[in-house]
């Protein structure tokens, strides 16, 4: 076990030496160098342009920079933001809890609601309810999350007045309910493509679960139906889920993104866009490397614990 | 007599897979609504009086069916049918072109790191996993933001951010071919390399990459409209099935259906396209289950 943790732990390592690399590859990509926004402004003449591209370094060699660029991020340095000039990390971390609140929201919804259309489906294969749930998956993924967004706000907000429209608190109120209230609409939004992705992924699960030999051995012997489904099915069924919530991770941060744009919720999401919009580098990269790093981390502690709860993997 | 009774037991594989096809109602349709678009979306600009780009202030926010705007007008006053038709060309281009890059660098770095393995099989993908880190909207839109935003441009962000699916499936495929009697009589025959994977190899892995190409347009479609909404992709005045959407939040109370048209065409298109690509994998390849 410990072998395999640290054979993981060594590979997570190197992508995020590759993740770096390709993200500080992108920053030298910006027109101008990352100094665009200072050369852009009529009040920096060139000289005062090569005396700060001194000061900050970049007049060096590109392999050089980019180790001091990676051992500063290491150290939590992550520059500051062209807008106020606040450091990048903190701006984030400012961010991060009403995204976090969004995910997790959506991702309870989706788990339960997901897994449970699933696990339906597959017991009832090819039933009404199967062939629904299948095609409306399938819809569901197809559908750009931002309009279904525009169409619940046209409908929850605008059409029956019973939900806000955008933010994630009435200014003054803040109140637990209140918070709730504002939270329904972007949860539910973002939640509609992962309960799709969480159904399938169910459905096949246990669908490979079902005609397993052990289940058939079970029956046999005489096992009540509701017995096999709970402690041989569902126990083996959900043990790959946890790979899912690992791979759904950055098309879970991907539609926050999105909600938040729709709902103006005060997320890492909206921020970024923000930044983009600032032609604020430091943080845009900021928020591109915080993200990928999630990933990285979310899909590494998916293995392992997938590792811990299923020791055929361990082997192998 | 037997012959023929043969015949009809012992399909060809591409009669067999017609048949797995043609069961798939909903890929059918998929299909028949693809086509529908395409020729409409060629066709249709030509058959309306109106322009895409016609600004009639004076017919501002008409509504659907009033008088000779069958799907209104915009705040400018610009037909709604006019550009979704427009804007149809514009996406599904991107649509198509895109995936036709992305298959095409993902197809290239697949076949080489599967063919070859080893260091540089590994290199390449760990690239593949690494970019698959970076959630595609961040890449797409910090990408956007960097580059004068356009339809080369955005077309090409997305091919970039949508290849690496690509070079999975081909890498496996590739490297169980590379094994098989074929492959290997190939090599004994004096073939180069290049020339084993990619009149070989590649060409027997055709199914599972028609399936991926397919996922891929939809993939694509979505993208445009996702980033045109946030106003980094395809830039008015022309129109696309995104960027007819950037306004529409801010005019959703008193014009609803600016927001509804483009909506149900992206979703309609994109879901075709994955219908079609479910469709295609059960009829290509029966053992392949990929959720």
């Amino acid at each position: 076990m410990a072998r395999y943790v640290v054979n993981r732990l060594a590979q997570a390592i190197m992508l995020l030496v590759i993740v770096s690399a390709i993200g500080f590859a992108i920053l030298h990509l910006a027109p101008g160098g990352p100094l665009s926004q200072f050369a852009a402004s009529a009040q920096m003449t060139q000289e005062d342009l090569d005396r700060v591209t001194r000061q900050l370094g970049l007049d060096r060699p590109l392999p050089i920079q980019y180790l001091d660029w990676f051992g500063r991020m290491l150290k939590g340095d992550w520059g500051r933001s062209y807008r106020d000039g606040e450091a990048v990390l903190s701006v984030i971390s400012s961010h991060l809890g009403a995204t976090l609140e969004l995910m997790a929201t959506a991702t309870i919804i989706a788990v339960l609601l997901g897994c449970w259309i699933g696990i339906l489906g597959a017991l009832r294969r090819y039933s009404l309810f199967d062939t629904l749930a299948t095609v409306g998956a399938m819809i569901a993924l197809s559908i750009p999350t931002f309009w279904f967004g525009l169409v619940t706000i046209y409908v929850f907000s605008v059409k029956l007045g019973w939900l806000p429209a955008g933010n994630r608190e009435t200014v003054g109120d803040g109140s637990l309910l209140d918070l709730l209230h504002h939270l329904i609409a972007p949860a539910m939004v973002l939640a509609l493509v992962e309960t799709a992705m969480w159904g399938r992924f169910m459905r096949s699960s246990m669908l490979e679960v079902i005609n397993q030999d052990y289940i058939r051995t079970a029956r046999a012997k005489g096992m009540p139906e509701w017995r096999i489904l709970t402690v041989h099915a569902l126990r083996n069924a959900l043990l790959p889920m946890i790979t899912v919530a690992g791979l759904q991770f950055p098309t879970l941060l991907g539609g926050a993104l999105v909600a938040e744009t729709v709902f103006t919720w005060p997320g890492m999401g909206r921020l970024f866009l923000d930044s983009i919009g600032y032609r604020d580098y430091p943080v845009v990269m900021g928020i591109l490397m915080f993200s990928a790093t999630m990933v990285l981390i979310g899909s590494l502690l998916a293995d392992i614990l997938y590792a811990v709860v299923d020791p055929r993997i361990r082997v192998g | 007599m037997a012959t023929a009774a043969l015949s009809t037991v012992q399909l060809a594989p591409g009669q067999a897979a017609w048949r797995r096809f043609r069961r798939h109602r909903l890929a059918l349709a998929g299909g028949v609504i693809i086509l529908v678009l395409v020729l409409g979306s060629a066709f249709g600009p030509y058959l309306l009086p109106f322009d895409d780009t016609y600004i009639d202030i004076m017919k501002r926010f008409a509504p659907p069916l009033s008088g000779a705007h069958i799907l209104g007008t915009d705040e400018l006053g610009r037909d709604v049918l006019a550009r979704l038709m427009m804007g149809a060309r514009v996406s599904l281009s991107i649509g198509f072109v895109a995936m036709m890059i992305a298959m095409a660098v993902g197809i290239v770095v697949g076949a080489f790191a599967g063919f070859y393995g080893g260091l540089i099989g590994a290199i390449l993908m760990r690239l593949v996993d690494a970019v698959l880190c970076f959630p595609t909207i961040f890449l797409l839109l910090a990408l956007a933001a960097l580059t004068e935003p356009g339809l080369v441009t955005t077309t090409v962000l997305i091919a970039a951010t949508a290849w690496m699916a690509v070079a999975r499936v081909v890498e496996a495929q590739v490297r169980s071919l590379r094994e098989r009697e074929f492959a290997v009589a190939a090599l004994a025959f004096g073939s180069s390399n290049l020339r084993i994977m990619f009149r070989e190899l590649v060409p027997n892995a055709i199914a599972p990459i028609v399936v991926a190409a397919t996922l891929n347009v939809a993939k694509a479609i979505l993208l445009e409209s996702y980033v045109s909404y946030l106003g980094y992709g395809i830039q008015p005045p022309a129109a696309s099935w995104g960027n007819m959407l950037n306004n529409a939040q801010i005019y959703l109370t008193n014009a609803p259906w600016l927001a509804i048209a483009p909506g149900l065409a992206i979703t309609l298109a994109v879901t075709s396209f994955n219908f079609l690509g479910d469709g295609l994998r059960d009829a290509l390849d029966p053992r392949m289950n990929i959720p």
